[in-house]
């Protein structure tokens, strides 16, 4: 009778634990992966788009896995435990109340597991937070509610505002709802990039999680962090620090081209499609041509 | 020797003239700690209604992407904050600290009273001030977009300073003054008469836990709260034209240094709510195992552990403000240290129950569930110390997840366990069992539907404290929204047990969880008498812990 009781509470101990280490190693660690973005029911990382974001992913998932085995682990141990020792299979209690052994082992184990994680993650921070040579500076200042980005390197390319497409509008443009602006930050592809990030009222925080960058733009402040992106397209992030009524509503939008459109983009100053003076007598003869 | 008219004499032990006094002077000049523990316990339930009710309806702005009620978005990011600051301050202290301290601390360490019962007294009835205040501020002029403060609970400047020129924010830090204050009142009250007034024989070494986690609590409000206070004050000199520059860029201040000074009281502030859960716990599952507490004195000192180093690793929680790297290194460190005493806690209680008869009534199942949802809690934060890892999750939904596993999950759930494990010992009836279970399980899985996909709406990217969002995060947050539905009808179940209770009255005995039961409340009757313990009760060499 006591010996078939401690095989079904093994048996279930088992069973859960495996299963809710699949479950949860599965959850944590698939899913459709954002390009750029968030994805639709996500529930993964979005997709690397540079090294820091690789090892981060890299990270993540040792701790997913290691995490996952504890609560999987404790599951298991309480299934054991309180189908074993329940009122009905175990009468009378026993009256111990020390084990130095066991409490010894409880408390070097998680410490060897602590050192596991910590390595990689310290390697992970340092890669992040040591900004190497970069070739390309770019300034992000953080305003209610949008961002203003600069080059410092290139005079003749002015600083411009970058402000949230409304919902019509970027249904027009075909980008997506609350990250889409109406002017995208500029960079070149396979390039080191510092970005310099501050504010001049409130507190923001300049986020594209592609990049596994967050960084907060502090008044009085500027931090700098860096990026390599690998593959052109079109990255997008959204304020991360609260700051007033409009915190939903100043998202982030990275262009990342090729080294030579790059170019062109600065020798036009700030346009792709012919010189910034142009584009202004283009728009001015428009509306001067509307009234007609 | 005056002869003592025969009339007068007390009766054996006291009880037949109890001393209570009449309504008015029993509940508004109270200095009983049982009537003290009693109103703490309204008050937490009072807050709780109202701080629910805000994250209600967040949760029912946020089913769909759009935005639904809150067409004033300040309105929304004034909820956020009431929310925080109120369930914080007014429900999960009051409740933990407030009510079941006040009630149980004196008894288990053989006391008849708190030590200085009138301070006792200006704790509780400062707490009500506080939340008018907080209340009062909901109505008042924030800014310029509406009224009441939307700068979240941490009110960062310059949000909380020129962000909100309006008198709203000064009533929140006039409140906050008030809560703080109360509490600083009642730690000193707690650790006086823990450390003086212990009976004879009741070495620290003796001392249930519970009293021990009210110990470690009360150090912990009395070193972070004062600083909180003078962080306070300075934001509110900052606010003043013409006044102080403490935060304030343009005159040589620093915003992030408010930041180290909230995260400093920060930390420990989550301690704080979670140790008395740690003690309540214990307590039951070493009941319902009928069995002493596995390692008494690693329990204990796990604790003093947990508080010591909750003060060592503020900054975990401004991984992004652009803090040197060796510093993040060090807080990296720190932080994972805490996992091995919170881990010696899990184990001791999971051994606690081993070779025990387990009896699954309803506290034990509020304990169970705690120790499993506070690992699953538990774990995300080894994710979180990582500050690598940080830069992706940090104020993403996967920090509200991970925070509300050990604070919604964890410091909710050991109020309910204590409140059905001594709900017979303070109001001496029974709670119905079917009403119990019902409100237990209705409430366990609506606050897992609510906060597990949270965690996915994290890892794909979505910040907090957005009243809208992409289309992307539509899926989850319509099924986190829908555990919101789930949790209120257990909240209903709660208050018709509460109800059915006091209309039914099924009257408990001394002991009514008998054998495992050893603290010095199931020597009392229930409830017990209005002044206990007029002969010291002594404690045995041998007496089990």
């Amino acid at each position: 009778m006591r010996s078939k009781n401690t095989i079904l509470a093994l048996v279930v101990a088992l069973v859960l634990a495996v299963a809710s280490y699949v479950i949860l190693a599965f959850v944590g660690l698939s899913g459709e992966r954002g390009e750029g973005m968030a994805v639709r029911g996500g529930f993964y990382l979005q997709e690397a788009a540079t090294p820091v974001m690789e090892d981060l992913t890299t990270v993540y998932n040792l701790v997913t896995y290691i995490i996952a085995g504890i609560v999987a682990f404790v599951l298991g141990l309480m299934a054991y435990i309180m189908i074993r020792y329940r009122e009905k299979a175990n009468p009378v209690p026993s009256k111990t109340s020390h084990n130095t052994l066991i409490e010894v082992v409880w408390t070097i184990v998680p410490v060897l597991i602590l050192l596991v994680i910590a390595v990689p993650s310290m390697q992970l921070l340092y890669f992040q937070d040591r900004i190497p040579e970069t070739e390309v500076t770019v300034k992000a200042v953080g305003n209610t509610w949008n961002w203003e980005y600069s080059y410092p390197d290139h005079e003749d390319v002015d600083s411009f505002v970058s402000n949230p497409l409304d919902k019509t509008q970027s249904t027009d443009a075909g980008k997506p709802y609350l990250f889409a602006t109406d002017a995208a930050l500029v960079v070149p592809v396979n390039t080191k990039v510092k970005v310099l990030v501050t504010s001049v009222n409130n507190m923001h925080s300049w986020t594209v999680p592609s990049f596994g960058i967050k960084m907060d733009a502090v008044p009085g402040i500027i931090n700098e962090t860096w990026f390599e992106v690998y593959e052109e397209g079109t990255y997008y992030g959204q304020c991360s620090e609260i700051c007033g009524i409009k915190h939903y509503y100043m998202p982030i939008e990275v262009e990342v081209v090729s080294k030579e459109a790059y170019a062109a983009w600065i020798a036009n100053g700030g346009s792709f499609d012919g010189s910034v003076a142009e584009n202004n007598n283009m728009t001015g003869v428009q509306t001067a041509a509307a009234p007609k | 020797m005056v002869a003592i008219p025969e009339s007068e004499v007390p009766a054996e032990g006291g009880y037949d003239d109890d001393g209570k006094p009449g309504f008015f002077a029993r509940w508004f000049y109270s200095t009983n700690h049982k009537d003290i523990g009693t109103l703490y316990l309204i008050f937490g339930i009072i807050s709780g209604l109202i701080g629910g009710f805000l994250s209600f309806m967040m949760r029912m702005e946020l089913a769909e992407p759009g935005i639904q009620f809150f067409t004033n978005e300040h309105q929304y990011l004034v909820y956020v904050s009431m929310h925080g600051l109120i369930m914080i301050f007014f429900m999960v202290m009051p409740a933990l600290i407030g009510g079941f301290g006040n009630w149980f601390v004196p008894i288990m360490v053989g006391a008849p009273d708190m030590a200085f019962p009138r301070m006792n007294n200006l704790s509780f009835w400062l707490l009500p001030t506080a939340l008018i205040c907080l209340l009062i501020s909901f109505v008042v002029p924030g800014n310029a977009n509406g009224n009441g403060f939307g700068g979240s609970w941490v009110m960062y400047p310059p949000l909380s300073t020129t962000g909100h020129p309006g008198p709203a924010f000064d009533f929140i830090i006039i409140g906050l003054l008030a809560a703080g204050f109360s509490s600083i009142f009642g730690a000193i009250n707690f650790i006086t008469t823990i450390l003086n007034m212990r009976a004879p024989g009741m070495t620290m070494h003796k001392m249930p836990l519970f009293a021990w986690a009210v110990l470690v609590t009360a150090f912990l409000l009395l070193l972070a709260l004062p600083v909180l206070a003078a962080a306070l004050f300075m934001l509110f000199t900052d606010r003043i034209a013409g006044g102080t520059g403490f935060f304030d860029p343009a005159r040589g201040g620093d915003p992030q240094m408010f930041q180290h000074l909230f995260w400093f009281f920060g930390h420990p502030e989550v301690y704080i709510m979670i140790l008395p859960a740690f003690g309540i716990v214990s307590h039951i599952v070493s009941t319902f195992s009928k069995k002493p507490i596995f390692g008494y004195l690693g329990m204990a000192y796990a604790m003093v552990a947990i508080g010591v180093v909750g003060f060592v690793v503020w900054a975990h929680h401004m991984y992004t403000v652009g803090m040197d790297v060796n510093l993040k290194a060090y807080f990296l460190a720190a932080t994972l240290v805490i996992a091995v005493p919170t881990g010696v806690k899990i184990f001791s209680w999971l051994a606690t129950m081993w070779g025990g008869s387990i009896r699954f009534t309803i506290p034990m199942q509020w304990a169970l569930a705690f120790i499993f949802l506070f690992v699953v809690g538990g774990v995300t934060g080894v994710m979180l110390a990582n500050a690598g890892v940080d830069a992706y999750l940090h104020d993403t939904y996967y920090v509200v997840a991970h925070f509300h596993y050990v604070l919604s999950m964890g410091a909710v759930f050991g109020i309910f366990a204590g409140f059905y494990y001594w709900f017979g010992k303070m109001f001496g009836v029974m709670y119905n069992k079917f009403l119990a279970a019902a409100h237990f399980w209705l409430f366990f899985i609506g606050v897992n539907v609510i906060f597990f996909p949270q965690h996915f709406l994290g890892l794909n990217g979505m910040p907090r404290r957005y009243v809208d969002y992409p289309e992307e995060f539509a899926i989850w947050n319509s099924v986190s929204s829908m555990g919101a539905w789930i949790t209120l009808a257990g909240v209903a179940f709660f208050f018709a047990m509460l109800i059915e209770a006091f209309i039914v009255r099924r009257r408990v005995g001394d002991n009514y969880w008998g054998e495992g039961a050893t603290t010095l409340e199931w020597t009392l009757s229930s409830p017990p008498p209005y002044h206990q313990f007029n002969t010291l009760p002594r404690i045995e060499d041998n007496a089990e812990h």
